[in-house]
């Protein structure tokens, strides 16, 4: 084979390919100096803090670096037996430090987590230590209490020894690295989290569903009733578009709870007792109901927006050659419509999974997700690694759930209008 | 079995959309079995309208439509059994050729192995085989149409409706599939209802046309009546090209009138639509059937000036003033070159009464 491309030369003799980029050099510069901002923008709002995210979802530093001497000393350590002389000294002369500074609270909290009764030793060597004489230290220590003769301990110190560590990732899935390094779950009582990731999804699920079901004739409406009804009844489904986030939630609040308008209505149609009105806020109904309203035109708009290039004339086509009005919409007007579906579904599930105040004002204890949990870490409990690693988790769901909609789908079939 | 002579009859039927003016009014249209019938006419006469009521995606606010002498108007569509060719093809985007195609034979519930053998013949009456597999994008303009006819007659439908089916196509591609679609209508006899303004197609397919304006039907006959002999001066007005005067009727007696035009003249003419004395009336006249210089005697005979010449190639155009109309076409074919048509020269015309048809004034 002839693996030798003849150039082609311009009249002056420049290859025309090197020609052709000379002469588009200019356009291009332009064209980038157009998106730089934006591109920047970008930099510095999204990727450097998700960067930011991810280093302190994995850090683990802090004891690293409060105990330096005896991490080094531990390097050759073959966590069998106790360990040498020379670790039991660095250790003492580590802590001797971080009580100077008035910090071994943090490195006695820390190893505490990584096994339970550290804190009340270390405790104890402080008192104790006072008394030390110089040289044989690790008799000395392990006689201060018989834990310190206990070589999990020390695993535990060990095990604290690297930089990073994924426990935050696990303990967001109900999961600990227990004394012997293996990963196991948390006892039944204090699993949380896998309850809120099925619960945030099993609501996205469900709230993507009804959106679906109340958007899908509302779109066809739209794209099929003449211009002057159709501008509108567009601007009643962007109305609450255009409406603050808070003040619909809040009205929502003002409808459902129990002395509220629907169930004043409930009581007055004789639908339910007056001393028995039925809890519709602070639980999962207030936030399907809520977040269903406020996420409809997510759907509505791509799906009309696909609607409104599907012909007339195809559903009549459909008739006209025997089809009832069943077939013709199930076989050709549906199937012309599902990336309008794909679209807005994808839309408001990604939407939904990630959604803040909606739940947090209606969602009671029982309709909290887990984007709440996020908040609840980030205000009170200011464990930011913690919330760092469920953000990235979400992030890291929803990129999936694009993976996977591409895959089946194709992103390329998505229409947004 | 005799023929149906009113296979499709549409009794007194009215449409209004708004409830205030009516789109059709008061049409009486029958339509004979294994008839090519063209509903032509402007924009906006009410002859889609008439076309969709049929198809059943229009409800006729007054009056009957009869199919095979039965009232449709309470059979819903997809069970009227018409075949239709919408105006952008309406094909199914999703869909293959095939599939297209085997849409109308599945949902009647025809086995494979037969509606296999429709489909084979529908897509070789408009010789598409081998195309089952293309999806309709993957299709030219021409072949989209193809598909769209091969899918309305693969279910053998009594009757067809076509909606300006070739509009959007290119002239000489219209052209052709005109004669396809002729073709086919000779050779399986199935009744074809075909709308469009364009007058020509219109002439060059139809077995009759009826000429629609203003909701109504002004004439119903064939091509080449509607042309020679048209009933009054819209139809007259609008199938072809037609050199009118504008007068008054002055004597009338039996098969001939005299028309006073307004500058004094009197024209002999043909009384279509004139009854009496003192009628007000426009005179139609084709201008093939105005001679220049004739030889013989003819029933009018006036000289007028050169305006304008217009080279056509096969003929040339000639603009005359004569009798203070200065808008009088002649066509003079290009053998005849010995004339003296320059521009500025006057020049003798003559036609005859019987061509001349003093219809409805406008």
């Amino acid at each position: 084979m002839n693996t030798e491309v003849k150039q082609i030369l311009t009249t002056d003799g420049i290859p025309l390919e090197i020609s052709l980029k000379k002469a588009e050099r200019a356009n291009k510069i332009k064209a980038f100096l157009l998106v730089a901002p934006l591109l920047l923008f970008l930099l510095i709002t999204y990727i450097f803090p998700i960067g930011e995210m991810l280093t302190r979802s994995v850090d683990d530093k802090m004891i690293t670096n409060m105990l330096p001497k005896t991490f080094k000393a531990m390097k050759n350590w073959d966590e069998q037996e106790l360990p040498s002389e020379e670790v039991f000294a660095s250790f003492l002369a580590d802590y001797r430090i971080l009580i100077e500074a008035k910090t071994q609270g943090k490195v006695a909290q820390r190893l505490n987590k990584e096994k339970n009764g550290f804190n009340s030793i270390l405790k104890i060597l402080i008192r104790e230590m006072k008394n030390f004489e110089e040289g044989n230290t690790k008799k000395q220590i392990i006689a201060v209490h018989k834990r310190f003769g206990d070589v999990s301990y020390w695993r535990a110190i060990k095990r604290t020894a690297p930089p990073y560590s994924i426990g935050k990732y696990l303990k967001a899935v109900d999961m600990v690295i227990d004394e012997n390094g293996d990963i196991v779950k948390v006892e039944e009582g204090r699993r949380i989290y896998t309850q809120l990731w099925l619960r945030t999804l099993e609501v996205a699920f469900f709230v993507t569903l009804f959106c679906f079901l109340m958007g899908y004739p509302i779109a066809h409406l739209l794209a099929t009733i003449p211009m002057k009804y159709s501008n509108l009844l567009m601007i009643c489904v962007l109305l609450p578009f255009w409406t603050s986030l808070l003040v619909r939630t809040a009205s929502w609040m003002i409808l459902l709870q129990q002395q509220g308008l629907v169930n004043d209505f409930f009581v007055m149609i004789g639908l339910v007792a007056d001393d028995n009105r039925p809890e519709m806020m602070y639980n999962k109904v207030g936030t399907y109901v809520a977040m269903s309203q406020i996420l409809l035109p997510f759907m509505v708009l791509p799906l009309y927006s696909v609607m409104k290039t599907v012909s007339p004339n195809l559903m009549r086509a459909g008739k006209s050659l025997g089809g009832t009005p069943f077939v013709s919409f199930w076989k050709i007007y549906f199937p012309l419509t599902t990336s309008g579906i794909g679209a807005g579904s994808l839309l408001v599930f990604i939407l939904a999974v990630g959604y803040y105040i909606t739940p947090e004002l209606v969602g009671g204890a029982s309709g909290k997700l887990i984007s709440n949990s996020i908040a609840y870490h980030m205000k009170q409990t200011l464990d930011w690694s913690f919330a760092s690693a469920m953000g990235l988790m979400l992030l890291v769901g929803v990129m999936a759930i694009y993976w996977i909609y591409n895959k089946l789908v194709g992103i390329d079939n998505i229409k947004l209008g | 079995m005799s023929k149906n002579n009113e296979f499709v009859k549409f009794d007194n039927v009215d449409k209004s959309y708004d409830g205030k003016t009516l789109v059709v009014k008061g049409l009486n249209l029958d339509i004979e079995e294994g008839e090519f019938v063209t509903m032509l006419g402007p924009s906006g006469s009410g002859k889609t309208t008439c076309l969709m009521m049929l198809a059943g995606f229009e409800t006729a606010t007054n009056g009957e439509i009869y199919l095979d002498n039965k009232i449709i108007s309470k059979i819903p569509p997809h069970k009227r059994g018409i075949g239709m060719v919408f105006q952008n093809y309406a094909l199914f985007p999703h869909m293959t050729v095939y599939e297209n195609l085997a849409f109308p034979l599945k949902v009647r519930k025809i086995p494979k192995d037969e509606a296999d053998k429709k489909i084979d013949k529908a897509l070789s009456m408009v010789s598409l085989q081998g195309f089952e597999t293309r999806m309709p994008m993957q299709l030219s303009g021409g072949q989209q149409q193809r598909v769209a006819v091969a899918r309305s007659l693969v279910f053998d439908p009594q009757l067809v409706l076509m909606d300006e089916p070739l509009g959007a196509l290119d002239k000489n591609l219209r052209e052709s599939m005109q004669y396809e679609i002729k073709h086919i209508h000779e050779s399986i006899g199935v009744t074809v209802v075909y709308v469009t303004h364009d007058q020509t197609e219109a002439l060059t397919m139809s077995n009759r046309i009826a000429v629609f304006n203003d909701g109504k039907v002004q004439q119903l006959s064939s091509p080449a009546k509607l042309y020679e002999e048209p009933e009054n001066s819209f139809v007259a007005g609008f199938i072809g090209e037609n050199n009118i005067f504008n007068g008054t009727v002055s004597d009338i007696s039996g098969d001939t009138c005299k028309v006073k035009l307004k500058n004094g003249t009197e024209v002999l003419s043909n009384p279509i639509s004139v009854k009496a004395k003192g009628d007000k009336t426009t005179i139609s006249l084709r201008p093939e059937r105005a001679l220049i210089n004739p030889e013989n005697k003819m029933d009018n005979n006036h000289q007028g000036k050169i305006e304008e010449v217009i080279y056509h190639g096969d003929h040339t155009r000639v603009r005359i003033n004569v009798l203070g109309n200065d808008q009088f076409i002649l066509k003079v074919p290009n053998s005849t070159s010995n004339l003296n048509i320059k521009l500025g020269n006057q020049i003798n015309i003559g036609w005859n009464a019987k061509d001349c048809r003093a219809l409805d004034p406008k």
